[in-house]
């Protein structure tokens, strides 16, 4: 069974870029477009692992990371961060909320199946 | 168009949309908006402009972007203050950086001296660029902005990593010891995953230590007891090793050493109490996150269960369906066929409800009933696909601000553009074709409307004029209006102007109104030089014309020293249209409902002879010129008599009230407007053509065009309605 993977983001042309690394490379893919819409469709996405940006309207990258690690049933899910490799406060912010890992833009489809790798089977 | 082609087009799409939301942004700021949240949609749309050209190669876009990017940082962060001059320069880049996406998106070049002059601008917003050695220089540098971002080829398609490639055991001998503390597992990390990265990267022999592990009912399910020691054999260096370890080296204990302390060890029995602590960390790290019930399956690595294989795809489906905004995109072409299809199902029904009468059935009968409904159900449905046509003027309002900004500075005036309505919504092909009269009429009301800021402070207004753009609904149409506050019309001037071109009599007696409009006819230009702004050519008259090209009015209304009001009004949609069916000469003609104002069965004490032809009608004491319809479209050379005709007061450009001669009345009907140039080709007097309730084809008439051609006729009558008018 393919792995799910979740990918909140703000830009159509950032989601519909995981989307085709991602199916690209067997997984499952749903979509959300911020962190609230991310929080709303977690639990019927199930996903195996979650990819989410930082800056977001409504609620961004941090907000969704807390509320992820503070629900009961996911908070066990490998959430990597999309980042611009300046970030590194960010990275660190990003951590600090619970992130389990981050993916540098503009990303290399083989770097970040690697990372996916890295934090799920 | 492959994959990354499609994404490429959104990605431009999605440019223009966070162009706009960065211009909006930054308008806010300088209305005093400070929220933080404005301030970080712009920075926002900036940076997502950055990170799609990063994807695509686009450096141009990536380095000017990314210089604004850390412009707006700054003033994100707080270390710049919006001033007005802050947000000038931001603006002039932000019009700059639409100017960068169109050229990356056409294939055109940009302006790179302004380009570089804007950079050097927004780099010395930076508060620490006082202090800095650097200088603007001309050679625009990734040097400095590329610190930390470097564009990446993607090959999308190409996931050979080499990752699986196992190494030959040679190459150096590394000592690893790894502790995590409980974080790394709190974040979702998991040991068995980075163990097993870390095999790819040669030979490896690992030795777990649980000595620290209590017994089971001292146990914290989320403490961390166990570390491990690896030896690993590769020929990478410890910074590869590293990376594996890159997201959790907060978390854990890490210690990589050369050389072998710990030699390979050839316990087998050790190997696999390893083994299967590898396999119960995975299984019970797994356990929590899989769906209830399959934690079994999931443990023994068998495949999901049955029912969640075969849910899978109606999973994916349902969840696009809630993840995805509520819009789609579709083709214009299909929305198109549909609304041309629910136009004949319009004269379908139509034809049906007609049949029905001339086969005499009974009102109340229960085919007249469920036609009824039908007829009902049709409006309805024509109503909702119109509404899929509908998007808000937004779209061309948002492009005025740069407009503003750009003729205000070419004219050296101070400008101040306020909008309002822009969520009114009217069909797509209005939009489209109101973006050129617009962008005219706003370029006329700041040259030749707003005063220069001296003439402005001697009149005791404020130095900056004020252009009003707004939209709203009113009786079935939409009405743009487009008011400055500056001098006015100069009445004088325009008359004498008029009177020396020829387009009118020197001495006729004008209204004010009279004489407002007079800048709509063709051939008149009020600026005494032609500027580079407005006077391209293209006067008022055209703009005029494009408007009634979309069965649009528009009129003006202009107080000395208080500033001008133009107002347009157009339809809604262009496909349906509600018109009186009348009879003139033997034909059936639609006259719009709009242009009506009244109709009425004149007595022949109220029509008056002018000379030859010319006619007019005493309408409420007012004289209004007649206009014989069947004379004026040739359907017939005699006089009608106007006491056995219907006359029909309409108003036309510039409420100009004329009294339309027809033989009778039909009725009242929404038709269906099929284009006659498309069809056949363009007929003076005709703007389109319809299908009828009895299948019949009947001509929609041009009433500003039937109105204008009577009256340019003769030139007395013109002046005959100035002095009576």
């Amino acid at each position: 069974m393919s792995k799910t993977v979740l990918t909140v983001d703000d830009s159509r042309t950032m989601r519909d870029m995981l989307m085709l690394a991602l199916s690209n490379a067997g997984y499952r893919v749903v979509q959300a477009e911020d962190g609230v819409h991310g929080l709303e469709v977690l639990e019927s996405a199930r996903p195996d692992v979650i990819i989410t940006d930082i800056n977001m309207p409504r609620m961004d990258g941090f907000g969704f990371i807390a509320g992820v690690r503070g629900d009961g049933r996911h908070r066990a899910v490998p959430i990597l961060v999309l980042t611009t490799e300046s970030d590194a406060t960010k990275k660190d912010k990003a951590r600090r909320a619970g992130a389990t890992g981050w993916i540098v833009k503009p990303f290399d489809p083989v770097k970040l199946v690697e990372a996916i790798r890295r934090v799920a089977a | 168009m492959d994959a990354m082609a499609a994404i490429k087009q959104t990605f431009f799409q999605e440019c223009e949309e966070q162009l706009g939301e960065l211009e909006i942004g930054l308008l806010l700021i300088q209305d005093g908006d400070s929220d933080p949240e404005t301030v970080n949609a712009v920075f926002r749309a900036v940076h997502s402009i950055k990170g799609g050209a990063g994807a695509f190669n686009l450096d141009e876009l990536v380095h000017f972007a990314h210089v604004f990017e850390s412009a707006l940082d700054h003033l994100r962060a707080g270390r710049l203050v919006a001033s007005g001059d802050v947000l000038k320069i931001m603006l002039r880049a932000a019009d700059m950086l639409a100017d960068v996406v169109r050229a990356a998106r056409d294939g055109g070049s940009t302006d790179v001296t302004r380009r570089d002059a804007l950079a050097a601008e927004l780099r010395a917003l930076d508060p620490d660029a006082a202090s800095d050695d650097f200088v603007g220089g001309d050679k625009e540098s990734s040097a400095d902005d590329s610190d930390s971002f470097e564009p990446v080829q993607i090959c999308f398609n190409d996931f050979e990593d080499g990752s699986q490639n196992e190494s030959p055991p040679s190459g150096n001998l590394f000592n690893i010891r790894f502790s995590p503390k409980p974080d790394l597992y709190a974040k979702a990390n998991e040991t068995a995953l980075l163990l097993r990265e870390l095999s790819h990267l040669g030979a490896m022999e690992v030795t777990c230590d649980v000595s620290r592990l209590p017994m089971l009912d001292e146990l914290d399910p989320e403490g961390s007891y166990l570390s491990w020691t690896i030896a690993l054999r590769t020929d990478r260096d410890e910074a590869a090793i590293r990376e594996v370890f890159e997201f959790v080296e907060w978390d854990c204990e890490l210690d990589v050493a050369l050389g072998g302390v710990a030699a390979a060890r050839e316990d087998a029995a050790l190997d696999d109490l390893i083994e299967k602590m590898q396999a119960s960390v995975e299984a019970e790290l797994a356990a929590p996150r899989a769906p209830p019930g399959a934690t079994q399956s999931a443990a023994a690595g068998a495949p999901g269960s049955p029912v969640q294989a075969s849910s899978n795809s109606a999973a994916v489906k349902a969840d696009s369906g809630k993840s995805s905004p509520a819009t789609i995109r579709v083709d214009l072409d299909r929305v198109d066929r549909l609304i041309n299809l629910v136009g004949e199902l319009v004269i379908n029904q139509a034809m049906l409800t007609q049949q029905m009468l001339e086969a005499g059935l009974a009102r109340g009968s229960g085919v007249a009933n469920g036609l009824d409904e039908l007829e009902q159900l049709t409006r309805e449905i024509q109503d909702s696909v119109m509404a899929i046509r509908a998007q808000p003027v937004k779209s061309v309002f948002q492009r005025m601000p740069r407009l503003v900004r750009e003729v205000a500075a070419m004219t050296g005036k101070s400008v101040r553009l306020t909008t309002e309505g822009e969520n009114t919504e009217v069909d797509k092909t209005v939009i489209e074709r109101l973006a050129d009269p617009l962008t005219h009429m706003i370029r006329n009301a700041i040259d030749h409307g707003l005063e220069s800021p001296e003439r402005r402070a001697a009149e005791g207004k404020p130095e900056e004029g004020l252009v009003h753009l707004s939209a709203l609904h009113r009786s079935g149409r939409i009405v743009i209006e487009i008011a400055d506050d500056g001098a006015g019309i100069d009445r004088s001037r325009v008359k004498s102007l008029a009177a020396s071109k020829g387009l009118i009599a020197a001495d006729a007696p004008l209204s004010d109104e009279e004489i407002d409009n007079l800048i709509f006819l063709p051939g008149f230009s009020t600026a005494s030089t032609v500027s580079d702004i407005s006077g391209r050519g293209v006067g008022m008259d055209v703009v005029r014309r494009s408007i009634q090209a979309l069965g649009g009015r528009i009129s003006i209304r202009s107080k000395p020293r208080q500033g001008s009001t133009f107002t347009m009004s157009l339809p809604l949609t262009l496909a349906v249209l509600d018109g009186m069916v009348v009879t003139v000469a033997g034909e059936t003609l639609v006259v719009p409902l709009t242009a009506i104002i009244e109709t009425l069965q004149p007595k022949s004490a109220a029509v008056h002879g002018f000379g030859g032809d010319t006619r007019v009608i005493v309408i409420r004491d007012q004289f209004v010129p007649l206009i014989d319809v069947g004379q004026e479209l040739d359907f017939r050379s005699g006089i009608a008599d106007p006491c056995k005709s219907v006359v029909l007061l309409v108003e036309s450009e510039g409420h100009i009230h004329s009294a339309l001669l027809v033989d009778a009345i039909l009725g009242q009907r929404q038709v269906v407007i099929k284009s006659l140039e498309a069809n056949y080709q363009h007929v003076h007097g005709i703007a389109a053509a319809t299908i009828l309730g009895d299948g019949r084809v009947a001509l929609i008439l041009d009433v500003d065009a039937v109105v204008t051609g009577a009256r340019a006729a003769p030139p007395a009558f013109e002046q005959f309605c100035a002095a009576e008018g």
